[in-house]
């Protein structure tokens, strides 16, 4: 839920980066926060285990710049991949903006991709939202891996609905900021949208 | 989407800002902030200079969050107010109308009973605030500037 500040003149914005687990959310918050200019970005905050699985969720604030006079925030979220995380997984899709899906491109995650897609449709309708209508994009990460499946092949399994999609490495970077651009945009295309209703 | 967009106008900000100003005074606290159930930062008051206040309005939001969801289980109601006491500094997390969340931190200078006493007070007036908010901002008239930006403006913002 984005939140407009006429005072401030500011407009806030949640991204959630979602994905099966050790598929790489993580890596990409900690990537853009170590190539953003200090005063661009907050603290990054990490609820996770002691061995860095995201126990909770990861929150990096951003601020990307103006639009005509309004400074634009955005808030980046990562959920815990894991399965049995779901119950937080749907507190932090709550106020959602836009999704980014982090798919493990390895051989042997196909299946949890496709498991953690459905797990956020679901979660997502439970939310009252859908999937079809929100700003989202598609992030294939860990291209840099030995056995990994043809970007078309995880096309056909996670991105039916042709959304824009990204190959990466989150660790380098690859892939990183393109992806983030990406949803960020849709986001606030998605505010012209509803501001000109 | 499922909720309506959350906007904050000027008369209001003053207003709220006014409740959380006098309510750092009145019982003595170090820093009183609110937040909506997202985290996002609404108004802030006190010795703000020495708190990361985004940071923990995102944890603030995420703690309400996860009580929320054991109440849930629990089949009972959300739970409005939260205490954490430490040994400098107590926190105090208040829910106001199950929209914001007023979060007041204090020392020894002052006392649980006194916070409690005016978390309360503050509480109806920022109740009565909010639903005004949240009545204008369902009018017309109060388009978002959004409305107005061309595909151009959204390009610039990412060519840097
Ligand atoms: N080789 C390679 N390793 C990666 C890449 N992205 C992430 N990793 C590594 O994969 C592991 C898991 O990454 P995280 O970012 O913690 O994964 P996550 O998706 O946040 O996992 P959960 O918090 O459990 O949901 C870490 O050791 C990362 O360094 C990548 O593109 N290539
Ligand atoms: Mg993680």
């Amino acid at each position: 839920m984005s939140f407009i500040n006429y005072l401030s003149r500011e407009i806030n914005c949640k991204i959630v980066y979602y994905g099966p687990g050790l598929c790489g959310k993580t890596a990409n918050l900690q990537y853009i926060y170590g190539k953003t200019n200090p005063q661009a970005r907050g603290k990054m905050i990490s609820l996770a285990t002691e061995t860095e699985r995201t126990l909770f969720f990861d929150f990096l604030p951003l601020a990307l710049g103006e639009i005509r006079g309004f400074k634009t925030r955005f808030h980046l979220y990562t959920v815990p991949g894991q399965v049995f995380y779901d119950a937080s997984r749907k507190l932090i899709l709550k106020g959602v903006d836009g999704v980014v899906f982090v798919a493990d491109s390895q051989l042997a995650r196909i299946e949890a991709n496709m498991e953690s897609m459905d797990n956020l449709r679901s979660n997502l309708i439970e939310q009252g939202y859908s999937l079809d209508n929100l700003p989202y994009v598609v992030q294939y990460n860990k291209r840099d891996m030995p056995s990994i499946a043809p970007v078309e092949e995880l096309r056909t399994m996670i991105n039916g609905g042709n959304v824009p999609d990204f190959e990466a490495v989150a660790i380098n970077g690859t892939g990183v900021f393109d992806t983030l651009k990406a949803v960020a945009k849709l986001v606030l295309t998605e505010l012209k949208k509803a501001g000109s209703r | 989407m499922s909720e309506p967009q959350m906007v904050m106008y000027e008369e209001e900000f003053h207003k709220i800002q006014g409740i959380v100003e006098q309510l750092v005074k009145a019982s003595n606290a170090k820093v009183v902030f609110i937040i909506d159930k997202n985290g996002q930062l609404i108004a802030a008051a006190g010795d703000t200079e020495q708190m990361d206040t985004t940071s923990l309005a995102s944890l603030t939001a995420g703690n309400i969050a996860a009580t929320g969801g054991m109440a849930k289980l629990l089949r009972e109601n959300e739970f409005t107010t939260q205490f954490h006491e430490g040994e400098n500094a107590n926190i105090h997390i208040q829910l106001v109308d199950k929209r914001v969340i007023l979060v007041v931190i204090f020392d020894s200078k002052t006392s649980l009973g006194l916070v409690r006493l005016r978390v309360k007070k503050a509480c109806e007036h920022l109740s009565t605030i909010f639903q005004e908010l949240m009545a204008k901002a369902l009018q017309p008239g109060h388009d978002s500037p959004f409305g107005e930006i061309t595909d151009e403006d959204i390009d610039n913002l990412f060519n840097d």
